[in-house]
């Protein structure tokens, strides 16, 4: 059992962090930056993403897992059809991985291969029932697997996306699908938090808040303009805009919503970007 | 219909530039209607051939450039005229060249691309909104294809990068599975969000097509 699995199962409150595989082919930067990573239970390994071509998610997954650092493999359905989805979550198997985030993916027209055929065989509810029948030890052909495969299987939630109520109806059938814990995208209000947390808490499936470490009102409006449902409301941009230090004021942001989701969810999901030396201020109590 | 427009003349005089004498076939159905291979465009292709110093042998549009035996029969009618070209420009959807192709082993230029199947708005405006999947799940989205208008092409709902019930790949357009919910909430039935639509069979989208009528 992955220890992701295990700390939240026990309802510990418990820290994601995320890191990215390199365009190119020198693991030892990012794995660096991994094994400096604290109060982490798992790391994200996200996959082509923003779908932009990089090294492969598994890879650097197998590489952190034979390090001791836990990752969660970030499986998306832009790139793979069926056949190759199964026959890479089998390879993660094969090499331990456990934990899995799965996702539809961003449209290959925001990356840097925009005339990619975008394949999309799948969609995450598709695949998070596949990920139950590998689980199983039968493939989407009903075929028999020599050795049965463990995962413990997540999926996103966009907390801010409206109308809710539809992105509610995806989240439960995600849910039905074997989703074992959902990872938000980046949360800026107690609210959109709160309404989550109400909606979510009869599925019984943690959730950790995605916390995103915005350094500057110029980042905060270029992922408005640019990552796909992101919203940096306007009051943060003005303290960010207004404040002295604004990275400083970047980390006060983040150890707020940290604080929201202490009250409200099972963990956080940290998307620091390079900055991963901050968590420990993120995860800071704020009066303890 | 099938809708097409017209190549960029650069990359059509780059194209012909080997072909001194030229056979136009246009289509009377589709490429009629968008203005894209009618009489009308055939007889300004010409007009523009003649300003590039290449003579036309002559022309004929089709009723319907898709009908192998048709376009077959059009050809023969006009074998002359073909025998006397070098190469044969097809102003019709890709359907529309492969008919003419299948039908000659002269030299066969398409001058359309052809974008989707697509219904017409208005004159000029035109929507795809059906992508002969072969395997069709509309009586459970309301009527509203999630295949051909959900970016992703989802079955179970909309994806993270919805906002405000737009599409992320442009905020222009309507989130395809909101325009579903809604249509469904009116309709006051669940419909495709009462159960995990399995994984599309993509081997019913047989490439390439064969279908026979019993």
């Amino acid at each position: 059992m992955s220890l992701l699995e295990r700390h939240l199962s026990a309802g510990q409150f418990t820290v994601t962090a995320e890191v990215a595989p390199p365009k190119g082919v020198d693991l030892a930067p990012v794995l660096a930056v991994a094994a400096r990573l604290q109060g982490v239970t798992a790391v994200n390994v996200t996959d082509n993403q923003g779908a932009n071509m990089r090294l492969c998610a598994l890879v650097l997954a197998g590489e952190l897992q034979r390090r001791g650092i836990e990752p969660i493999l970030q499986v998306t359905c832009r790139d793979r059809n069926r056949v190759a989805l199964q026959s890479d979550l089998l390879g993660a198997a094969a090499l331990g991985i456990e934990n899995l985030l799965i996702l539809s993916g961003d449209h290959s027209k925001f990356g840097d291969h925009p005339d990619a055929r975008p394949v999309f065989d799948l969609d995450s509810v598709q695949l998070l029932d596949v990920v139950a029948g590998l689980m199983q030890g039968i493939d989407m052909a009903g075929k028999p697997l020599a050795g049965v495969p463990r995962f413990f299987p997540g999926a996103a939630v966009n907390p801010s996306a409206e109308p809710f109520e539809l992105v509610m109806q995806k989240v439960r059938k995600k849910a039905e699908s074997g989703a074992r814990f959902f990872q938000t995208q980046s949360v800026f209000t107690r609210e959109e938090l709160e309404r989550l947390r109400q909606a979510v808490t009869p599925l019984g499936v943690p959730v950790l808040a995605g916390v995103l470490l915005v350094r500057s009102a110029k980042m905060a409006r270029f992922l408005n303009a640019n990552i796909p449902g992101m919203r940096v409301p306007d009051v943060l941009i003005a303290r960010l805009e207004q404040a002295a230090d604004p990275p400083a004021e970047g980390v006060a942001i983040a150890r707020e919503t940290v604080g929201w989701a202490r009250e409200l969810c099972q963990g956080v999901h940290l998307m620091t970007l390079g900055f991963e030396e901050r968590i420990p201020e993120i995860l800071a109590e704020i009066n303890p | 219909m099938i809708i097409s427009e017209a190549k960029p003349l650069a990359e059509l005089q780059e194209t012909l530039a080997p072909f001194g004498k030229l056979f136009l076939v246009g289509c009377a159905a589709c490429a009629t209607a968008c203005k894209a291979g009618g009489e009308e465009e055939v007889f300004r292709f010409q007009e523009w051939l003649a300003g590039e110093g290449k003579e036309t042998t002559g022309s004929v549009v089709i009723d319907e450039a898709c009908h192998l035996m048709r376009a077959a029969r059009d050809l023969r009618q006009h074998a002359a005229a073909v025998a006397a070209a070098d190469a044969l420009v097809v102003l019709a959807c890709g359907s529309g060249v492969q008919s003419i192709s299948a039908n000659s082993d002269k030299r066969v230029v398409g001058a359309l691309n052809s974008l989707f199947l697509g219904n017409v708005r208005r004159f000029g405006v035109y929507e795809e909104m059906c992508s002969l999947c072969g395997d069709c799940i509309l009586n459970e989205t309301a009527g509203i294809c999630p295949v051909t208008n959900c970016a992703k092409g989802l079955l179970n709902g909309p994806c993270g990068g919805m906002q405000d019930g737009r599409c992320e790949i442009d905020s222009d357009l309507d989130c395809a599975w909101r325009l579903i919910y809604e249509r469904l909430q009116r309709q006051q039935r669940p419909g495709v969000f009462a159960r995990r639509v399995p994984p599309k069979h993509w081997s019913r989208r047989r490439k390439p097509g064969r279908h026979r009528i019993r």
